[in-house]
């Protein structure tokens, strides 16, 4: 293994943050004291509580998988677009690295990131809300989980991808609503019928749902369906972008 | 000479169908530097990119170090350094940072003095803690060369490195390439300028529509096609070459108004001036004369003609 390798692109991945700290830190820390503003103070004071949780407590968990689904999928899939849109991709593959080596370093620093703002948000909405977190381990399982299932995709994205709207495309087409209709701010139940059955194809209702379980021990669905869909979706982009090493798809001629 | 790559029934087809190189066949010695010599399109970038692992070869096999490049990659990888044709550099990032991150990713421990050196040996150490996007082009090719450079690297690979590069910095250059062919770094080059293969390089390889035509000593080949040709715009057209000149190598042209001579650059300079004084006992005067340098072109239609 080598170690000096995926350090160098995991460190590099982080310098890359550094240089945009301001935009890493503070832009996610405004965008949720707003949403509070918005969904906590000024919908919550109408809404009474959702199944015993006061509503500012019970849209944290959404608030931080709806940020960490999106950091993930731009921080990976930004990480490994841009040297392949600059040209300086060659390095990388003509570097005593493997697959493995490139993949822990790209998508494991972009699963930091997302992760750290993850936390971020977390700290942020205990200014606003009381939060107790029953399953604080559970918690941290699926935050990381999720962060780094998603950090792969957006690392798929990022090499599918050969121009800059490509690779916005997918984010906002498909994960930001997916992200929006997946009960980030609502429960399930308070929807009609025949849209619960429309939502339990939205992956991110199953992530979302697990991750407020572990806060508060409610769930639209039950906890191991949860952590059986992360782990499909993992398994699932891992067999992609295996392909897409051995094949060479979109990096090699 | 011990052999450090060797390349073995190579081809090429590109997903475009384009048949980029034809079983190439190759061994570069150990501490050489060896100059791939063609116009553009002959597959120069293709070749050295499979060599370092950007490009996957169609069929054929490469060794370095008698290892196998697919299926010892790490160890073959590690060998060597890479300076690609076009100026891909970061942008944000500094010169120190970007030479650093490049000595990690090839699995080597920090050095700090040996990455001063090499950023000294560049002129590039006033500039560590700039970043990339304020570098000049002519200092974005020495960044290249020092990233290269930065994992000390057994063979170093230079596509076109005077591509868009000043007289100073080609000179400055020229120098560090000897300097480290002294230390034992193998070295491969690739050019379209004749007269830069005859300046640096120990061995030529002509490439061609994906096919070497021919490889040889840069000595050799230069006396065999450094060739000037010095044509004469006579007064009177002549119908034939006096006997007394017929040992020089002359043919008319154009009915006779014009005579051209064929003459090797580098052995037979002298002969001019034995041509002009037997021109004059002739009695064959002319209005004119030019000389040429076969071009590039010319030396590859006739090493092609040869070939067939
Ligand atoms: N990715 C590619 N797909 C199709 N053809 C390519 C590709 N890359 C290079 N070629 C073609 O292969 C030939 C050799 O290219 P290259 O190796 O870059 O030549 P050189 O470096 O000698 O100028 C050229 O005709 C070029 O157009
Ligand atoms: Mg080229």
């Amino acid at each position: 293994m080598n170690f000096r390798g995926v350090f160098a692109i995991y460190k590099f991945e982080m310098a890359r943050t550094q240089r945009t700290l301001l935009q890493t830190v503070v832009a996610p820390v405004i965008s949720t004291s707003l949403y509070f503003v918005v969904f906590g103070s000024a919908i919550g004071a109408h809404i009474a509580e959702i199944q015993g949780v006061q509503y500012g407590a019970f849209i944290v968990p959404g608030l931080i998988m709806f940020t960490l689904l999106i950091q993930s999928i731009s921080n990976a899939s930004f990480g490994i677009f841009f040297p392949k849109f600059t040209g300086t991709i060659y390095e990388i593959l003509s570097a005593p690295v493997s697959h493995l080596e490139i993949i822990i370093g790209y998508v494991g620093a972009a699963a930091t990131k997302s992760t750290l703002v993850g936390l971020i948000i977390l700290i942020t909405s205990g200014i606003f809300v009381p939060l107790d977190i029953m399953h604080p381990v559970w918690m941290l399982v699926f935050l990381l989980l999720t962060a780094v299932t998603f950090s792969l995709f957006g690392f798929i994205i990022g090499i599918w991808a050969d121009d800059f709207e490509k690779l916005q495309l997918v984010r906002l087409l498909i994960i930001t609503p997916l992200a929006f209709l997946g009960g980030s701010f609502y429960s399930i139940d308070m929807l009609p019928d025949f849209w619960q059955n429309v939502t339990l194809f939205n992956p991110v209702l199953y992530l979302i749902s697990g991750f407020r379980w572990s806060f508060y021990e409610i769930a639209d669905i039950p906890i191991a369906i949860s952590l059986g869909v992360i782990s499909f979706f993992l398994a699932s982009f891992v067999i992609i972008t295996r392909w897409i090493f051995q094949t060479g798809y979109r990096l090699k001629n | 000479m011990s052999i450090i790559v060797s390349i073995s029934k190579l081809s090429k087809t590109y997903a475009s169908g384009f048949l980029a190189l034809r079983n190439i066949d190759l061994d570069i010695r150990q501490g050489e530097i060896l100059a791939l010599l063609g116009p553009n399109g002959a597959g120069k970038t293709t070749l050295i990119s499979i060599i370092c692992g950007i490009v996957t070869p169609t069929s054929g096999s490469v060794r370095v170090a008698d290892r196998d490049i697919i299926t010892d990659y790490k160890r073959t990888r590690a060998m060597i350094g890479l300076v690609p044709q076009e100026l891909t550099t970061e942008t944000f990032e500094t010169v120190m940072g970007s030479i650093t991150f490049t000595r990690g990713l090839f699995g080597k421990s920090p050095d700090a003095s040996y990455i001063e050196d090499v950023l000294r040996s560049l002129s590039l150490w006033e500039k560590r803690n700039s970043k990339i996007i304020t570098l000049s082009g002519g200092m974005k090719r020495r960044l290249l060369i020092a990233k290269a450079l930065s994992h000390e690297p057994r063979i170093l690979f230079l596509d076109e490195p005077t591509a868009g590069v000043d007289v100073e910095l080609r000179k400055d250059m020229w120098n560090l390439i000897r300097g480290l062919r002294d230390t034992g770094v193998t070295i491969i080059l690739t050019t379209h300028y004749i007269e830069e293969a005859e300046e640096i390089a120990d061995r030529v390889a002509f490439i061609s529509q994906g096919e070497i035509i021919v490889v040889d000593d840069k000595v050799d080949l230069m006396r065999k096609l450094g060739r000037k040709r010095l044509v004469l715009e006579l007064f009177e057209p002549l119908r034939f070459i006096p006997d007394s000149l017929s040992s020089y190598k002359m043919e008319l042209k154009d009915g006779g108004r014009y005579m051209v001579y064929t003459y090797d650059v580098h052995s037979e300079r002298k002969g001019i001036t034995a041509l002009m004084t037997d021109l004059g006992q002739a009695g064959i005067r002319y209005k004119d004369m030019t000389t040429e340098q076969s071009s590039l072109e010319d030396i590859f239609v006739d090493l092609v003609r040869r070939k067939s």
